[in-house]
C-alpha cells in the first residue's frame, strides 16, 4: 500500500510538472500584457515532440542518444525522494536529501557531456557555463538543506518535514537564511531569469538552451520534461520544507486529497512570485552570476552558523 | 595461515623484481637449461615449452609476462591475507631475525594493516593484468625492462612491508625501500631533463619527509624503552611533546601523501612515471602514507587532541579545494589526475580530522563514523584513481598524446576504453550508484553530527569545512566533465586521435575492467566493504558504528535509520524502471526512428575541430571566478602585416597557470639554502695549506676537549 502511494505520488509529480510550467508561463504573459497560451500547451508540445522523427548529428555517439533517458530517469528518481502530498513514504527512506542533490548532479553530468558530444562551439559553451553555475549552486543548496537537516537532526526529507510540521510555526533566523539561499539557488538551477532565460536562443546569453541545441524529437521532449520536473522539484522543496502545512501525515484518502490541494495551492502562489520576479528583473551578465551565487552560498552558510550558534540546544 | 599469505605476497613481489633482472641474461638461462637438461633428462630434450620460450624472439615477452604473473600472484595473496585478517578480526605478531643481530624485525598484522593490504592487493592485481601489454611498448635498448621490473617488485614489496612493520627500524627500512624504489621508477625515462628534475624533487621531498618521520619516532622513543611499537604505545608524553610528535608525523606522512603545500612533488613525479606506476603511486602509495599517519596518531600516540583534528581539517580543506582547482587548469591528463589525488587526499584528511575531533570530545562512535568514511574514501580513491591512470595509459599508448587539448572524438574509436574511463569519471565525481558517492555521503553525515559538540569554535568551523567539501565535490564534477568531454567527445583535434583505434591487448582492458567492476559493485553494495572497515574501527578505536544493526547489504544507515538512510540497490532498481519505461514507451513508433544529418553549423558550413571548446576555454569561467588561487599569465599576441601594419595575420594565445606554492614557499627556501651554501663556501678556499690548518685546529680543540 505504502509503495503504491509512493509510486502514485511520483507519477503525479511527473504528470503535473508540465502543468506547472504552463502556469508560470501563463502568469508571466498576463503580467507582461501578452495573451497567454493555454495552460496545457506544454503537454501539447511534449506530445508533438514525441511524435516527430528525431534528427541526430552524424558525429553523435551513443552517449548523445542515451543521455536524455539518463537525465530523465535521474530527475524522476530525485522526484521519488521529495514528499509531494504525503510524508513517511518508503521511497524517501531509500535515499535522503544528499542523494537527491546527487541525482541532480548525475543528470547535469550527462547533460553537460551531451553538450560536448557533437563538437559544436555552442554545446561546449553551454556545458562550461552550466558546470560553472552548478558548481557554485550545488554547495549553496547543500548548505541550505543542511540547515534544515540539522534542525530536524535527520537528512531524510520526509522525517525532516514531519519535524517542522510537528513543531508548529516557530520563526527561526536560520530558516529565513536557508529559504533565501534555496530560492536563489532554485532560480539559478532551473535556468530562470536573472541567471538564464528559458525563452531565448541568443547565442551569447544561452546556458541551458546552448547545451540542448542539437536535440530534437523525443530526446528534446525528455530533456524539456526533465527540466520542467526540476522546476517543480525545487518549488515543492521550498513549499514543503518551509511551509509544510497541509501535507498528509496519514495515508487516508481524505488526507491525501487535502495534501494534493495544499501543494497545488502552494505551487500556484510560488509560481506567481516567480513570474513577478521574472518580469521585474533583467537577465544579468554571466560574470555577475558568480556574485549572485556566492551570495546564496554565504546565506546558506549563515543559516547553518546561526542555527548552530543561536538555536541548537547544548 | 594469514601471515603466510602475507609473507607470500611480499616474497612474490621480490621474486618478480628479481626475475626481471634475467631480461639481459638469456645466455645464462640457456646455459642453465643445457646443464639441467643434461642432468635430469637422459634423452637430451627438455620440456618443450621451456626451449620454445627461451628463443630469442619469444624470450622478452615471455619474461615480461612471467614477471607480471608473479606480481599478480603477490596481489592475490595480499588480498587473501587482508581479507583473512579483516574477517577474522585477529591480530598476528611475529619476529623475523633479519637486520642487525640484536634488533629482530617485529611484524604485526592487524585489521588496519589488513585493510591496506586489501587496497594494495587489488591495485597490484589490476596493474599486473595491465602491465605486460603496456611494458611491451617500451624500447628495450633505451628503457630496459630489467630496471622497470626490478623496481616495481621492490616498490610493491616495500609498501607491503611498511604495513607489516611493528617497530620503528623496520618501518623506516621498508619506508625507504618504497621511496627509493619509486624514485627509480619516476626516473625511468631519464633521457628527458624534466623527468630527471621531477625525480630529484621527489627524492628530496621523500627524504625530508622520512627525516621528519624518524624524528617523530624519536620523540616517542625518548619517552619509552625501545623502538618496538608496543613500547612506543606505552610512552607517556606531555601534551607539548605529543603535539611535537604529531606535527613531525604530519609533516613526514603529509609530504608523502601530498598535502598542500608539500604536494609539489606529486604533479611533477606522477605524470613522468610509466602509467601503471603512476597508478600505483597515486592510488596506493599515497594511501600507505595515510596508513602511517593513522598508525602514528590513533595507535601509537593513543590519545588524540581536538587541536590536531582542527589542523587536519584545515589542511585537508585547503588541499581538497586547492587540488581540484589546480587540477582543473591542467591540460596534461596525468598531471591533472595527480592534482586530483591531492584533492582526494585532502578529503581523507578532512574526515580523519573530524574523527579526531569527535574522539577527543568523547564521542567515540561518531569518531568511528568519521574514521570509516576516511578509510572508505581511501579505498574508493585507490580504485577509481588506478582506473583513471590505467585509462590514461591506454589513451597515451594509442594516441601518443597526453595533452587533452589535442584529443577528442575517441568514444567512437575506443568504445571499451571510453566506457571504463566514464565509470572512473563518474566515480570520482561522486555521482550516486558509484563508490565515490558513498564515502562522500558518509563524510557529510559525519560533518552533520556537529550538534553534539560543545566547543563554539568547532561548532562553527565544521560547517564551513562541510561547505568546502560540497564545493570540492561540485568542482570535481566540473573537472571530470571537462576531462571526459574533451578526450572522448566532440571531433578529433589531432591526426593521432583521428587514426586512433581500440587497444587490442586483452590484459590492458582486463585490469581497468576489474577496477571499474569493483567501483560499481561497491557503489551498489557498499555494505560489503563498510562491514570490513567497521572491524578495523572496532579494533583500533575500540568502538564501532553507532548503528551496527543497520549495516546490511541493502541499507546504509550509519547513525540510525531515523537520521539518514541510503539504499543503493533500490535506487538502481528505480533508475532501471524509470529508464526502461521511458525508453520503451518512446521508441515503440517505428515512424520515429532516428535520422542522422549534419551537425547544425548556423548555415555557414564547415564545422571544424578548431571551433570546439578547449580545456582553457572550458575552464575560463572558473579562472575568472577563482582568480586569486593561481598565478595566471595569459597573453594574446597578434602578428600584424600589410599596409600600416593593420591586418592581423595570426593570433597567438598563451596561457600559463602556476601553483602559488613555488614562488611563495619553495623559492625562498631555495634562496636561503643557496645563501647558506655560499657562506659555507667562504671557508673552502681550495688551498691545501688552509685545509691542513683546519685539521690542525680541529685536532687541537679535540685534544683540549678530551683533556
Amino acid at each position: 500500500m505504502n509503495w503504491l502511494i509512493a509510486i502514485l505520488q511520483t507519477t503525479l509529480f511527473v504528470a503535473l510538472a508540465p502543468l506547472l510550467a504552463g502556469w508560470v508561463k501563463c502568469c508571466k504573459c498576463r503580467l507582461q500584457n501578452r495573451k497567454a497560451p493555454s495552460l496545457f500547451q506544454p503537454y501539447r508540445d511534449l506530445i508533438k515532440l514525441t511524435n516527430k522523427q528525431p534528427v541526430v548529428s552524424e558525429q553523435a555517439s551513443w552517449l548523445f542518444i542515451k543521455a536524455p533517458y539518463i537525465i530523465f530517469s535521474a530527475t524522476v528518481l530525485a522526484a521519488t525522494v521529495v514528499p509531494l502530498i504525503a510524508v513517511d513514504l518508503p521511497t524517501s527512506a531509500s535515499a535522503d536529501v544528499i542523494v537527491m542533490v546527487g541525482f541532480f548532479a548525475f543528470a547535469r553530468f550527462f547533460l553537460a557531456l551531451a553538450g560536448l558530444d557533437v563538437g559544436t562551439a555552442f554545446g561546449g559553451m553551454g556545458s562550461s557555463r552550466e558546470m560553472t553555475i552548478s558548481s557554485l549552486a550545488e554547495p549553496a543548496m547543500l548548505m541550505a538543506v543542511f540547515t534544515l537537516t540539522m534542525t530536524a537532526s535527520t537528512t531524510n526529507l520526509s522525517f525532516a518535514i514531519s519535524h517542522v510540521l510537528n513543531e508548529g510555526l516557530v520563526l527561526r533566523p536560520s530558516f529565513v537564511f536557508a529559504l533565501a539561499a534555496l530560492v536563489l539557488v532554485a532560480v539559478a538551477e532551473t535556468g530562470r531569469i536573472p541567471v538564464d532565460n528559458p525563452a531565448t536562443h541568443l547565442e551569447l546569453t544561452m546556458i541551458h538552451e546552448a547545451m540542448i541545441l542539437e536535440y530534437s524529437g523525443r530526446h528534446l521532449a525528455l530533456i524539456e520534461w526533465a527540466s520542467q520536473l526540476k522546476l517543480m522539484l525545487y518549488g515543492v522543496l521550498i513549499a514543503n520544507i518551509f511551509l509544510p502545512w497541509g501535507i498528509a501525515d496519514t495515508l487516508g484518502a481524505q488526507a491525501l486529497g487535502y495534501g494534493l490541494l495544499a501543494i497545488i495551492a502552494k505551487l500556484a502562489v510560488l509560481s506567481i512570485f516567480l513570474a513577478i520576479a521574472e518580469t521585474l528583473f533583467a537577465k544579468m551578465r554571466l560574470f555577475r552570476v558568480q556574485e549572485y551565487l556566492s551570495f546564496a552560498y554565504l546565506l546558506g552558510l549563515l543559516g547553518m552558523l546561526s542555527h548552530i550558534i543561536l538555536e541548537a540546544a547544548r | 595461515m594469514i601471515l603466510i599469505s602475507a609473507y607470500c605476497a611480499v616474497l612474490l613481489s621480490f621474486a618478480s623484481g628479481l626475475l626481471a633482472l634475467l631480461m639481459n641474461r638469456r645466455d645464462m638461462l640457456l646455459a642453465v637449461k643445457r646443464y639441467a637438461v643434461k642432468t635430469f633428462f637422459k634423452a637430451g630434450h627438455g620440456p618443450d615449452w621451456l626451449g620454445k620460450n627461451l628463443e630469442e624472439q619469444r624470450f622478452p615477452p615471455f619474461l615480461r609476462f612471467s614477471v607480471f604473473v608473479l606480481l599478480g600472484l603477490s596481489g592475490v595473496f595480499a588480498v587473501l591475507a587482508g581479507l583473512g585478517v579483516l574477517i577474522g578480526k585477529t591480530v598476528i605478531t611475529d619476529q623475523i631475525s633479519l637486520g642487525l643481530p640484536w634488533l629482530p624485525w617485529h611484524v604485526r598484522f592487524d585489521s588496519l594493516s589488513g585493510f591496506f593490504f586489501l587496497i594494495i592487493g587489488i591495485a597490484v592485481s589490476a596493474v599486473s593484468l595491465y602491465g605486460p601489454g603496456y611494458a611491451n611498448s617500451y624500447d628495450e635498448n633505451r628503457h630496459p625492462f630489467a630496471v622497470l621490473g626490478l623496481f616495481t617488485g621492490l616498490f610493491v614489496a616495500g609498501m607491503l612491508l611498511v604495513l607489516l612493520a611493528d617497530d620503528a627500524f623496520f618501518f623506516m627500512i621498508a619506508w625507504e625501500l618504497m621511496s627509493v624504489a619509486s624514485y627509480f621508477l619516476v626516473a625511468f625515462q631519464h633521457e628527458n631533463p624534466a623527468n630527471r628534475r621531477a625525480a630529484f624533487i621527489y627524492l628530496l621531498m621523500a627524504e625530508v619527509g622520512a627525516l621528519a618521520i624518524i624524528l617523530g619516532f624519536g620523540v616517542l622513543a625518548a619517552f619509552s624503552d625501545g623502538f618496538t611499537f608496543d613500547a612506543l604505545r606505552e610512552a607517556k608524553l606531555s601534551t607539548t611533546w605529543a603535539g611535537i610528535a604529531f606535527m613531525l608525523a604530519l609533516l613526514g606522512f603529509g609530504m608523502k601523501a601530498g598535502i598542500v603545500p608539500v604536494h609539489v612533488w606529486l604533479p611533477e613525479a606522477h605524470p613522468v612515471a610509466p602509467s601503471h606506476i603512476s597508478a600505483l603511486m597515486s592510488g596506493v602509495m599515497l594511501k600507505v602514507a595515510v596508513y602511517g599517519l593513522i598508525r602514528f596518531c590513533f595507535d601509537l600516540l593513543g590519545e588524540v587532541h581536538w587541536q590536531w583534528g582542527v589542523v587536519l581539517l584545515v589542511l585537508g580543506a585547503v588541499s581538497a579545494l586547492g587540488g581540484i582547482l589546480y587540477a582543473m587548469m591542467q591540460p596534461n591528463l596525468k598531471r591533472l589526475l595527480a592534482y586530483s589525488s591531492v584533492e582526494n587526499i585532502g578529503i581523507i584528511f578532512m574526515v580523519l580530522g573530524l574523527s579526531m575531533i569527535f574522539m577527543a570530545n568523547g564521542h567515540p562512535q561518531l569518531a568511528a563514523l568519521g574514521f570509516l568514511a576516511a578509510l572508505l574514501h581511501a579505498f574508493n580513491h585507490a580504485l577509481f584513481k588506478n582506473l583513471l591512470f590505467l585509462g590514461a595509459g591506454i589513451i597515451h599508448h594509442q594516441t601518443h598524446q597526453l595533452n587533452i587539448d589535442m584529443m577528442g572524438g575517441l568514444i567512437n574509436k575506443m568504445p571499451k576504453t571510453s566506457m571504463l574511463f566514464l565509470i572512473g569519471c563518474m566515480s570520482i565525481s561522486s555521482l550516486p550508484l558509484f563508490n565515490g558517492f558513498v564515502s562522500e555521503w558518509l563524510a557529510f553525515q559525519t560533518a552533520l553530527q556537529v550538534d553534539v559538540l560543545d566547543n563554539g569554535v568547532l561548532r562553527s568551523l565544521i560547517p564551513v569545512a562541510a561547505a568546502a567539501l560540497a564545493l570540492t565535490a561540485a568542482l570535481a564534477a566540473a573537472c571530470f566533465v571537462k576531462v571526459f568531454g574533451l578526450i572522448f567527445l566532440g571531433l578529433p583535434r589531432s591526426q593521432h586521435c583521428e587514426k586512433a583505434h581500440e587497444i587490442q591487448d586483452k590484459g590492458m582492458l582486463a585490469g581497468p575492467s576489474l577496477l571499474a567492476g569493483l567501483c560499481f559493485l561497491f557503489g551498489i553494495f557498499p555494505g560489503l566493504i563498510i562491514g570490513l572497515i567497521n572491524n578495523v574501527a572496532g579494533q583500533l578505536l575500540g568502538e564501532t558504528l553507532p548503528n551496527d544493526a543497520a549495516l546490511s547489504w541493502l541499507w546504509l544507515a550509519p547513525v540510525s535509520s531515523q537520521q539518514a538512510s541510503y539504499a543503493p540497490p533500490l535506487v538502481l532498481i528505480g533508475a532501471l524502471i524509470a529508464g526502461c519505461i521511458s525508453f520503451w514507451y518512446l521508441r515503440r513508433n517505428p515512424a520515429t526512428a532516428l535520422r542522422t544529418a549534419e551537425t547544425w553549423d548556423c548555415g555557414f558550413g564547415g564545422l571544424t575541430s578548431k571551433m570546439q571548446y578547449t580545456s582553457s576555454a572550458f575552464t575560463m569561467p572558473f579562472r575568472r571566478i577563482f582568480r586569486s588561487v593561481w598565478i595566471i599569465d595569459e597573453r594574446i599576441e597578434k602578428d600584424m602585416q600589410g599596409a600600416m601594419n593593420q591586418d592581423v595575420a595570426a593570433v597567438h594565445y598563451h596561457l600559463e597557470v602556476q601553483d602559488h606554492s613555488w614562488p611563495r614557499l619553495y623559492e625562498p627556501i631555495e634562496h636561503a639554502v643557496n645563501r647558506l651554501a655560499k657562506l659555507v663556501g667562504r671557508i673552502q678556499t681550495g688551498n691545501i695549506r688552509v685545509y691542513l690548518g683546519y685539521s690542525f685546529v680541529t685536532l687541537i680543540i679535540m685534544l683540549w676537549v678530551i683533556s
